[in-house]
């Protein structure tokens, strides 16, 4: 049988956010992939660069909204280094409770998509009524419900009182008693057994090779957890678990979710529990020396990582963002290959894409083998020549 | 106003169905109109249903700027919709582009691209908000129905025929 292409996207009903998939195949079998995620590139890194310290963290928390606290830990944790400040305990603490809220409601987000997307719309349903209680936590300690604006160079910009401890106490046993159910629940359910198990599977060597990162390399028994291996905002000090699994399939990567799950609200209560007392943030000076450092910080989905280049100025001179999803996205393409075209929305689901993070421009002369910087107008000219020429617009 | 046309349009008014359109947003807008659609904020109980397919839907929900690549996906979904439509501009992004305006790749606020009916406001909209919002639309599309189309809300300024924004150089749509 001759190969076909099927186009999916950039907007599709299966989809949630815009992308491009040409998918080859041989009859029902994927023989190839191709992607195309550029639909959302807004040009952040460029402009982080025209901002100064205090008005690029809002910028940040808008590379993607799921994971905003990460970006914003992720910079402010780098810039704090290259300042050589030191958070105190207490605002390190907040941030550690605010991550895991976002991992909590990450993860309780994707397990309803994954749930979504296999017809067992039970499950997505109640995720997300539970997930309202993650959301109510976040709204209670920092006032929005999911773009923060915790965070700023020198620790987090609101203290947390003792009666709104003693309410996001309160919350998190039935949250707990909840997520044990899921787990249960995923176990036995014929529906999830059948479509989760032996789709989508990666070998622990396919894993190291593509480099994925997260709860994808996690369920291909890779333990790798940046939290543990190097720690940050005060995790040395916090017991938890890294949850692996074995499996590989889509069917190990949500076991991996649910754990961390559980994790998550063993770090939250023990957070909440052993506040320490003191100011959550410190003065810092206006500009950071020469410097350039790479910060690391466990995002919901793998190990996001900022690189940041100061100048002596209030600006940094370049910041470079790696997301995990733009890690995990060949894992896709090859774990794909062979298998079915229904089976397409669960394996996409499964490594939690975040599109709106994912795409990068870097400017290659192929004949000398370079690249170059172009500034900020001539970005600006290009960009609006490129789609003139090209389409129309 | 024939049966049949008032039948139409009580049922528009009794169940209007959403079309998500991310036309470059960070994902804060989509889950939280996603949101608007599970257990605790339940659009279902005023008929709203979110649908996939433009040729189905009343109201077109925007979240995001409009990034350059997405000008065109978003003129060809916006005329894939039947007659009367509606759009909704999601957050300070869809209003003005919010903080990414005068990026590179992008050409600012969902109006630069098509007419648009209703702002909701916030950074992102809450679910309640966002209910608000369609729920105001709903009444505007109650009103144009008894004006005879959307021409009475047009300022004088403006063309007499379908209000149509005046385009930003760059981002005009050619056939």
């Amino acid at each position: 049988m001759p190969e076909v292409v099927v186009p999916i996207g950039p907007y599709h009903p299966a989809l949630k956010e815009p992308v491009n998939f040409k998918v080859i195949a041989d009859g029902e079998i994927i023989v190839r992939l191709e992607l195309d995620l550029a639909y959302n590139h807004r040009g952040i890194e460029k402009a982080a660069e025209a901002r100064d310290f205090v008005r690029v963290v809002p910028l940040l928390e808008r590379v993607c909204g799921i994971c905003s606290h990460s970006h914003t830990t992720a910079f402010c944790k780098g810039i704090e280094e290259a300042m050589g400040v030191t958070v105190p305990p207490r605002g390190q603490l907040i941030r550690v409770i605010v991550a895991e809220l976002e991992r909590m409601h990450s993860h309780l987000l994707w397990l309803g998509v994954a749930g979504h997307e296999i017809g067992f719309n039970t499950l997505f349903m109640w995720t997300w009524r539970d997930r309202e209680v993650v959301q109510d936590m976040l709204e209670e300690l920092t006032g929005n419900r999911v773009n923060y604006g915790m965070n700023a160079v020198g620790g987090v910009r609101r203290d947390i009182e003792p009666p709104l401890v003693a309410r996001c106490l309160k919350r998190l046993s039935p949250l707990e008693e909840r997520i044990r159910k899921y787990a249960d629940m995923v176990r036995h359910e014929p529906t999830t057994l059948a479509r989760f198990q032996g789709v989508g599977r990666l070998t622990k060597e396919q894993a190291l090779a593509f480099g994925t990162v997260g709860p994808t390399a996690r369920a291909s028994s890779v333990d790798y957890d940046i939290r543990r291996d190097d720690p940050y905002i005060g995790y040395a000090d916090i017991p938890f678990d890294v949850v692996t699994d074995g499996q590989g399939d889509v069917f190990g990567r949500t076991l991996v979710r649910i754990g961390e799950l559980l994790q998550s609200v063993r770090i939250v209560r023990y957070a909440l529990e052993n506040l320490p007392p003191g100011p959550v943030r410190v003065n810092t000076p206006r500009g950071a020396p020469k410097a350039e450092v790479l910060s690391r910080y466990e995002a919901p989905r793998g190990e996001l990582a900022h690189f940041i280049r100061t100048n002596n100025t209030d600006k940094v001179e370049r910041l470079d963002i790696r997301t995990p999803t733009l890690a995990n996205w060949t894992s896709v393409a090859v774990s794909l290959v062979g298998s079915n075209l229904a089976d397409i929305p669960v394996v996409v689901a499964a490594i939690d894409p975040c599109l709106s993070c994912t795409s990068r421009i870097t400017i290659v002369d192929p004949g000398r083998r370079q690249t170059s910087v172009m500034s900020w107008d001539e970005l600006r000219a290009h960009g609006i020549d490129f789609y003139r020429r090209k389409e129309g617009v | 106003m024939k049966l049949s046309e008032r039948i139409v349009a009580w049922a528009r008014l009794k169940s209007p169905w959403i079309i998500l359109f991310n036309s470059g947003a960070c994902n804060a807008c989509d889950i939280e109109v996603i949101a608007a659609i599970t257990p605790r904020f339940d659009v279902e109980r005023f008929g709203i249903l979110a649908k996939s397919s433009p040729r189905h839907g009343d109201i077109l929900v925007v979240t995001g700027p409009v990034t350059r690549k997405q000008v065109k996906r978003l003129r060809m979904i916006y005329d894939q919709m039947p007659e009367p439509k509606y759009v909704i501009a999601m957050g300070a992004c869809g209003a003005t582009g919010g903080v990414f305006r005068g990026l590179y790749h992008v050409v600012d606020g969902v109006d630069q691209v098509i007419p648009v009916d209703m702002f909701v406001a916030g950074c992102p909209p809450r679910p309640d908000e966002i209910i608000d919002g369609v729920v105001k639309c709903l009444e505007l599309m109650k009103a144009d129905m008894k004006n005879g189309g959307k021409a009475w809300r047009v300022k004088a300024p403006a063309p007499a025929a379908e209000p149509k924004p005046a385009a930003v150089p760059g981002t005009e749509v050619t056939a």
